[in-house]
């Protein structure tokens, strides 16, 4: 692979032991969201392999400090390992544009797409690509048209199993599959306090996939699918960030062409939503081998369990080269 | 929802934009700070040698001393240094008391709810925990002695009751005289022995300190002290007064885990109440604490919806607080991390399940105005989740039309399945 800085850095005369400076990487983590234990995670992970691939990285949250920090002390490109609201909603975004601040990952707007699940779904599946029926309502439609009633029509049309999940979020908070549907209203309070729409959607069964795309320079590269299996068989927060509590696999135990048309989905998605240098699908290959976009994000977790970093690795990549060309790549340009 | 997903929620808390009634942190800023400073210097500059050096399991025996000075200011006239044995905080005391006593297997009487971190230890030791209920006035001596009666009757070996008398933690309530009287006959009675965890008994509002569990009876009652809520938590030293033959295995085993407590944080100690005026400090705190108690108080009466109810503490750091019918504290989590309220679930402090429509407030911490914020959002947050239920509650699944046709669990639905997003594109994605 390629130096990361010598994409922005002019080389350094031979034999004058003068390096460049190295790039400074501010990363953002924490925030103030559910999943901030997570991204604290994830964005001690990227400031560990930046500083390694020799960057100047210094970790900050996003809060009051952060706009008069980078004034004062300007970055040459941020990354954001912020999950959840803010960092994945497309707002610090925007307002790192307003700042002419560069940044790893998609544009703003892109992001607000992606963060509401439900919106994301329609422009996937207008884009070919398949992904379990839905319905997203929030709590005052319940209230207005009476929430037996549409409950009813939605048990009708989308039968059971179904997943009840909060329309916009990650780290599976707030995730529930419903096999009865008594428990439907009861998933649909706990739901509601993550947020005010509530996703409903048709359960897939197959395997779970996690689909990962970088984009150094190229287009956008599908790296290979990481294959999840909780041992309890389901793959809540619990499973997620808690060592051995899930078995991964990278790359996915998939045929050829099911392993290629889940690199195409992953893809096709990552342009779709107009996303830009990284993304992870969540996706169930069902047993036709038919791959089935769940929802996307445009903030992948980094941590030690995190999928992403399992596919960087499966594809042979090092993942603090990579966190480093995708900084190069953003350095000094802005939005 | 799981412990990791409510740690995860709580990860917030350290933010300023959140109000934390959370954590039950004392309020240490109101403490001398300079002075303790300087006094802890000089112990490292000026007697290094001994400060900085290993010391005895038991404890050092000029510290032990002034614990029982303090311990007198509860009625409790008759400890002697040598039955006192310093510990990493009480939290310490009470892991060796439970290895010393308790085998896998056996019954631990706890009130209902509990503290916490006494339920952590009892579960690492593999104990049954009973929960004992209580009411305004403390635990219920006639459910003590039905749940003694009905495990004995079990062939269980019931090895303590665990309780703290005084501002309970998380309940805010205290034992009261009588039925602290009525506790120790019942000891006697029943061949019982009782563990008071007495942390926050200096820290009353109202009137002197009740006298303590272990005043009454010095064979049958094992108490537990600590520094943490007078002076400093950070400093971790609290005690165990246990009768002789019980110090014994308690100074073994405290070897086993840490050799000796810290010399230096237990020269702190003695040396702070040897020199500072620590009984006016402890005034301090509780005038403090009082103001913070009432800020909470006069906020939930004044915001919380019809069938909120909670307790109203004469001490310590803590209200507990029951939610309307059917709301459940654990739940309702997310929607508070979002108002940015943050409070602890009460089932965390039963070790059978219950507690899902409590919830801990502490008030020790937070100034009053942030107090009465916090409360101001969670009254909101509690309104949201009732107009929730009113929403749900009355739904009858048994009427839908998927249940009548193919049966509860049908994975079939009766109709052609609508196909496409049902939500505002309905239209313009043309359906199937």
């Amino acid at each position: 692979m390629t130096d990361p800085a010598a994409t922005t850095a002019a080389p350094s005369a031979p034999g004058t032991g003068k390096e460049p400076p190295a790039l400074r990487a501010v990363v953002l983590a924490g925030g103030l969201t559910f999943e901030r234990e997570v991204s604290l995670s994830s964005g001690t992970q990227v400031w560990e392999e930046l500083a390694r691939a020799g960057l100047e990285a210094e970790l900050r949250d996003a809060d009051a400090e952060l706009l008069p920090g980078l004034a004062a002390a300007p970055a040459d490109a941020v990354f954001i390992a912020l999950h959840g609201a803010t960092g994945e909603d497309g707002a610090l975004r925007a307002v790192l544009d307003l700042a002419g601040v560069p940044y790893v990952g998609s544009p703003a707007a892109a992001c607000r797409l992606a963060w509401d699940k439900p919106a994301a779904k329609s422009v996937v599946r207008t884009a070919g690509v398949t992904t379990p029926d839905w319905v997203a309502l929030p709590h005052s439609t319940f209230r207005e048209l009476g929430a037996g009633a549409v409950l009813d029509l939605i048990v009708a049309r989308l039968g059971l199993p179904l997943m009840v999940k909060p329309a916009s979020g990650g780290s599976a908070l707030g995730v529930q599959k419903i096999t009865r549907v008594e428990d439907l209203p009861a998933a649909m309070v706990s739901c509601f306090a993550y947020g005010d729409t509530v996703l409903v959607e048709r359960f897939v069964d197959g395997i779970e996939l996690a689909l990962s795309v970088i984009d150094l320079g190229n287009g956008p590269e599908a790296l290979p699918a990481v294959e999840i299996a909780p041992r309890s068989g389901v793959f809540d927060y619990t499973a997620r960030y808690t060592p051995g509590l899930t078995e991964y696999h990278a790359p996915a135990r998939l045929s050829e062409d099911v392993a290629a048309r889940a690199a195409a989905v992953a893809v096709r998605v990552h342009e779709a939503l107009g996303l830009a240098d990284l993304s992870r699908s969540d996706a169930i290959v069902s047993a036709d081998g038919e791959v089935h976009f769940l929802e996307v994000n445009v903030s992948p977790g980094l941590t030690e369990t995190s999928m992403f970093p399992m596919a960087i690795e499966a594809a042979g990549y090092e993942l603090g080269e990579v966190l480093a060309r995708l900084l190069a790549r953003r350095a000094g340009s802005t939005r | 929802m799981k412990t990791s997903e409510i740690r995860a929620l709580f990860s917030v808390v350290s933010r300023p934009e959140v109000v934390s009634l959370a954590g039950g942190m004392p309020a240490v800023t109101a403490l001398p700070l300079d002075a303790v400073g300087s006094m802890i210097g000089e112990l490292v500059s000026g007697m290094g040698a001994q400060t900085l050096q290993y010391g005895s399991g038991q404890g050092d025996p000029r510290l032990r001393e002034r614990i029982c000075d303090v311990m007198a200011l509860e009625g409790i006239a008759d400890a002697s240094p040598s039955e006192v044995v310093v510990t990493v905080g009480s939290q310490q005391g009470l892991d060796l008391v439970t290895r010393v006593f308790v085998d896998p297997g056996d019954v631990i009487l706890a009130e209902g709810p509990s503290y916490v971190g006494a339920l952590g230890v009892f579960q690492a030791a593999q104990a049954r925990v009973r929960h004992v209920a209580m009411d305004d006035h403390g635990l219920i001596p006639e459910a003590l002695e039905e749940a003694l009666v009905d495990c004995r009757a079990n062939g269980d070996r019931v090895k303590f009751l665990y309780t703290v008398p005084n501002f309970h933690n998380p309940a805010g309530v205290t034992l009261s005289e009588p039925r602290r009287e009525a506790l120790v006959a019942l000891a006697e009675k029943h061949d019982l022995l009782i563990i008071e965890d007495n942390p926050y008994g200096l820290l009353g509002f109202e009137h002197e300190p009740l006298r303590a569990l272990r005043a009454r009876n010095n064979q049958r009652v094992i108490y537990l002290g600590s520094f943490s809520k007078t002076f400093s938590p950070g400093l971790r030293v609290g005690w165990v007064l246990a009768p002789l033959a019980v110090r014994e295995k308690l100074v073994l085993a405290t070897e086993a885990q840490v050799l000796c407590p810290p010399s230096l944080t237990q020269y702190a100690v003695a040396r702070y109440l040897d020199t500072q005026p620590w009984r006016e400090q402890i005034k301090t705190f509780t005038e403090l604490y009082r103001e913070r108690r009432d800020a909470c108080l006069e906020s939930l009466a004044a915001l919380m919806p019809a069938g909120t109810a909670w307790t109203r503490p004469e001490g310590g750091f803590y209200v507990w607080l029951k939610l309307p019918h059917g709301l459940d504290a654990k739940l309702m989590q997310p929607r508070a991390v979002n108002a940015h309220v943050a409070y602890v679930p009460g089932i965390g402090f039963f070790a059978d399940g219950n507690g899902r429509e409590y919830m801990r407030l502490s008030y020790c911490y937070p100034e009053p105005d942030r107090i009465r914020e916090g409360v101001r959002r969670l009254a909101r947050v509690i309104e949201a989740e009732l107009d929730l239920h009113t929403t749900f509650d009355a739904v009858d699944t048994g009427t839908f039309r998927a249940v009548g046709s193919a049966g509860r669990g049908s994975q079939v639905p009766d109709v052609e399945p609508y196909v496409g997003p049902a939500n505002s594109d309905r239209y313009e994605d043309g359906g199937a």
